[in-house]
């Protein structure tokens, strides 16, 4: 008897602690998305972001999400730093991240957005030099996020950023990114992320930037 | 009652949690504050990042023995282990930045590096061939950058008071002995490779690194390309001729293999173009290289490439010691070249490289002294005109082995030495008028070693030291040339280069006596002193130099009456300023470079009476170049203007009475001005449903047909002298190249944003 009830009662208090462990991981998590938006405005209070995710990676072990969410913010540091000659330490940073995500969930569409993304950020360092290397790869990753999910808006969100930017006699500019804008919209509105962790951002700004072409 | 007991224990299990403070402060080792730095205590949540003044502070409920980390990009992560008890807890780090490519600076001193890949490149390849006045050639492009001279009477490099001679080349570490085609009197050659052959290019005018030696100016290190990107067939039509190639990537992306084959003939072109000199045999000439590459398991390269042509020109001009006779000269040229390389890494830091090389030369001149009819005429009387029949038949064979191995240490910090063995052998055959033959054969071995190591003190200090010791069988003695540069990095990232540097070569072949006296190697001593700021958009360097010239050849007549060098007896100096500045940030759209050198230089050479300034050196030199990319159009604009001012020239005689050499006559020529410009079309550019990728090119050399005097010859038997200008006042080319099989739109964007 005594010994059913101690036993009762270890499980009890040690399931308590997974749950409180994982009560804290929500807590955390949740608490850092939520900060994210305003890290757009302020680099270092997004690299404190990433450092806060990355903690969480590390200790977790074994959730994809924390490393997702810690690269995501090292590659969008590496896209806002000004001094080109640091952004491919930020970049390598991220893909470390990003690798480690993608060892604990292969094959995931938010993935290979990020590499795409963190390609995208080696070129801008010395586009004229490094598209033949890293065009192909932000590309590839692309193409490969639309295959693993075919609902993820995403990609096309970032194929539209992609050909906005493009000057229009090589085939980008607004005409052509509205097409993916409008593709990622219609995909936004229907699209329900599989938990409150899981990635879902990007509505905002397709929105903002489908109006800005539809306005040309 | 237990049950309350274990309930109790629970409570205070979790009452436990109480929360302690951790503080500090994060610095790197000059006390500096470090922000943007991660402090974790390891294996969990809590942490915090360091603010603007590297001050962090965070609660955490953990306990016990924990380790505090510290992480920062570009620093080494430090650890102190810390026991979380219910005090709070002060804690500082200083931490070390890594010394990496990424921070450290880069020893820049005396070259211009052109790179697709590096850091702090001053010119990529493309640069290189949408140079206005390059005319898709190398070294023209380099003729843009301080230190070099416009001189357009001969091929060649002219760095620095330094003559072509002094300036050697090389590709993949091995030297190219004829990298111009043959020279042809008063005509400059181009040089016999594709700029699209290379994806870097070093280009030293001083203080260049112990792994290349027998240059006393100039060292210009090329690097052929990897792998292709892809498999690519090519074609091209211009008004000068035709060709095409293959480059073909194998499955697996670890090999690849092409050849291509250009046949030009100038006929067209100089039927349009009026030339100076009347052509009976318009320049004709077959080329064709092919290459190979593979990439090995352990991430090393192999590669071959090879080249072989034929040339062939003859031409009529007038004759400068008669107002009726004429010179027929003709060339015919054969020339191969051979170059086979391994790069390999051996693991623990140890890299490899080895390299061989052979390469062949031939080539057959003749002149003749023709009349008004363009009969061969001999006129002995007197017999000055004679010797205007000559027939030459020159062969050699070059041969080159090298090896070198390197070692990275700790940080960057390399450790490299090696071992170069070139074989010469040039066999000239002269007939003269009377069909009398002489014949020399010059065989030399030359064996080097050497050793260099980069040594980064810090992330802004480093220091290149070597040497580098060799022999040669002709001179008979050993060398031993020192070499020291160091660089200097400022807190607002400019920095500061010195190199230093003895320098020895041998003389040029053809001045090398079959017999006589001894002779040593001539040695050049260089100091350099740069300072430069490179941002992405925008250069800026300046170098003051002095050449410190010892020991030069002097020449003499040898029994046929041939100028060899016959002793060591000169010398002289060279020391100048220069300023390079690059911009494509202000002008939206337009990239611009404007290049200025000061030369003073002096020397006593060869047949020199005195030390004087040679006749390939200008005081001011300087060019303008500037690109602009029409996206609506498709079309890229270039020009450049190119300035110097006037040349020394003079004639000297020797003087049987005072038994020495004399000048007779001496003058300046006008100041060389040059506008070029270019255009460069791409229809199909950004068109991913065509096939073929086009470039049609369009250039042209002096638009605006400034009146252009590079030196004058004169006559042998009087003081007639003739000015050497350019073949025809005006250049035009127009081309279109293709490509297939892969769309290169990309890079023109990219090339252009």
């Amino acid at each position: 008897m005594k010994k059913l009830l101690f036993a009762i009662i270890l499980f009890c208090s040690s399931t308590g602690m997974v749950h409180a462990q994982s009560e804290k991981y929500l807590n955390a998590m949740k608490g850092n998305l939520q900060a994210i938006d305003s890290g757009f405005k302020n680099p270092a209070y997004l690299l404190t972001l990433a450092n806060n995710f990355e903690r969480i990676a590390t200790a977790e072990k074994t959730q994809w999400l924390p490393y997702y969410y810690a690269a995501f913010c090292q590659v969008q540091l590496a896209f806002m730093e000004q001094d080109k000659n640091k952004i491919d330490g930020i970049a390598d940073k991220a893909t470390q991240l990003i690798n480690k995500a993608d060892s604990l969930e292969p094959n995931n569409s938010e993935v290979s957005c990020i590499k795409s993304m963190i390609a995208s950020s080696h070129m801008m360092v010395d586009p004229m030099q490094r598209y033949m290397q890293y065009g192909p790869e932000s590309e590839k990753q692309l193409t490969m996020a639309s295959t693993q999910d075919p609902t993820n808006p995403r990609p096309d969100f970032l194929k539209g950023q992609g050909l906005k930017y493009t000057p229009e006699q090589f085939g980008g500019g607004c005409k052509t990114a509205k097409v993916e804008f409008q593709k990622a919209m219609d995909k936004y509105l229907v699209y329900k992320p599989a938990s409150e962790l899981t990635p879902n951002w990007g509505m905002d700004i397709t929105r903002q930037m489908l109006e800005e072409c539809n306005a040309k | 009652m237990k049950f309350w007991l274990i309930f109790i224990l629970i409570l205070i299990m979790k009452a436990g949690v109480s929360q302690v403070t951790i503080s500090g402060k994060v610095t790197d080792q000059k006390n500096r504050p470090l922000s943007g730095a991660s402090v974790v205590i390891k294996d969990s949540y809590d942490g915090a990042t360091t603010d603007s003044l590297g001050n962090f502070s965070f609660q955490t409920t953990e306990t016990g023995n924990k380790l505090l980390e510290i992480t920062l990009l570009g620093y080494s992560s430090a650890q102190k282990a810390i026991e979380i008890a219910k005090d709070n807890i002060l804690v500082n780090f200083s931490i070390k930045e890594q010394i990496t490519e990424m921070n450290a600076v880069v020893i820049t001193a005396g070259a211009f590096e052109a790179s697709d890949k590096k850091k702090g490149t001053v010119l990529t390849s493309l640069d290189i061939v949408t140079t206005a006045s390059a005319e898709g050639d190398i070294t023209g492009a380099l003729k843009t950058l301080p230190g070099t001279q416009q001189v357009g009477e001969t091929g060649g490099l002219f760095v620095r008071g330094g003559s072509a001679a002094e300036s050697k080349i090389y590709m993949d570490g091995n030297l190219v002995n004829n990298f111009f085609y043959s020279a042809v009197p008063g005509i400059a050659s181009r040089g016999r490779f594709n700029p699209f052959l290379f994806k870097g290019t070093i280009f030293s005018t001083g203080g260049y690194s112990a792994l290349y030696g027998q240059a006393l100016s100039s060292a210009l290190v090329l690097e052929s390309n990897d792998l292709p990107e892809r498999t690519e067939a090519s074609l091209s039509l211009s008004v000068v001729g035709l060709g095409g190639g293959i480059q073909k990537l194998s499955k697996d992306k670890k090999a690849s293999w092409g050849f291509t084959y250009n046949y030009s003939n100038l006929a067209l072109a100089f039927s349009l173009i009026k030339q100076q000199q009347d052509y009976f045999k318009f320049p004709v000439f077959h080329e064709t290289d092919a290459n190979f590459r593979i990439r090995t398991k352990s991430g090393g390269m192999i590669k071959y490439y090879g080249y072989l042509s034929t040339g062939d020109v003859g031409f009529r001009s007038a004759d400068i010691d008669s107002s009726i006779l004429k010179d027929a000269f003709t060339l015919r040229n054969f020339n191969t070249y051979q170059n086979i390389n391994w790069k390999e890494n051996l693991g623990k830091g140890w890299k490899f490289f080895s390299g061989i090389s052979f390469s062949t030369n031939r080539d057959d001149i003749s002149n003749e002294l023709e009349n008004e009819s363009g009969e061969k005429v001999v006129i002995t009387n007197p017999i000055g005109y004679a010797f205007k029949n000559y027939e030459v038949k020159a062969k050699s064979i070059y041969t080159q082995a090298r090896f070198v191995l390197e070692k990275k240490l700790n940080g960057l910090n390399i450790i490299r030495g090696g071992a170069d063995y070139f074989y010469s052998r040039q066999q000239t055959d002269f007939t003269a008028y009377d069909s009398s033959t002489y014949q020399t054969t010059v065989k030399d071995n030359l064996v080097a070693v050497f050793g260099e190591t980069d040594f980064y003190l810090s992330n802004d200090l480093a220091v290149k030291l070597g040497a580098r010791l060799e022999h040669s069988s002709i001179m008979d003695e050993w060398n031993l040339a020192p070499r020291v540069s160091l660089a200097y990095k400022f807190r607002n990232k400019s920095q500061a280069s010195f190199a230093y540097g003895i320098f020895y070569q041998n003389p040029e072949v053809q001045l090398l006596p079959a017999t006589g006296p001894k002779i040593g190697y001539a040695q050049a001593s260089h100091y350099i002193l740069q300072y430069q700021k490179i941002t992405s958009q925008r250069t800026f360097r300046t170098e003051i130099f002095y050449k410190d010239y010892q020991r030069l050849h002097k020449t003499d007549f040898d029994a046929y009456g041939r100028q060899v060098a016959d002793n060591n007896n000169g010398k002289g100096y060279a020391k100048g300023m220069e300023f390079f500045w690059r911009d494509k940030k202000t002008l939206k759209n337009v990239d611009y470079w404007i290049s200025y050198s000061f030369l003073d230089t002096k020397r006593d050479y060869l047949n020199f009476p005195m030390q004087m300034e040679p006749n390939f050196a200008a005081r001011h030199t300087a060019s303008f170049v500037v690109k602009k990319f029409v996206l609506p159009w498709k079309t890229g604009f270039n020009a450049s203007y190119n300035f110097a001012t006037g040349r020394p020239y003079y004639q000297i005689v020797y003087d049987e009475v005072q038994n020495k050499n004399v000048i007779t006559d001496n003058g300046r020529t006008i100041n060389y001005n040059n506008l070029g410009f270019s255009v460069n079309y791409l229809p199909n550019l950004g068109r991913k449903d065509k096939k073929a990728f086009i470039v049609w090119v369009l250039s042209i050399s002096n638009v605006l047909g400034q009146k252009q005097v590079y030196n004058y010859t004169y006559a042998s038997m009087s003081t007639q002298k003739i000015p050497v200008g350019p073949p025809s006042k005006r250049f035009v080319f127009i081309g279109c190249f293709m490509s297939f099989g892969v769309d290169r739109s990309q890079d023109a964007i990219n090339n252009n944003l």
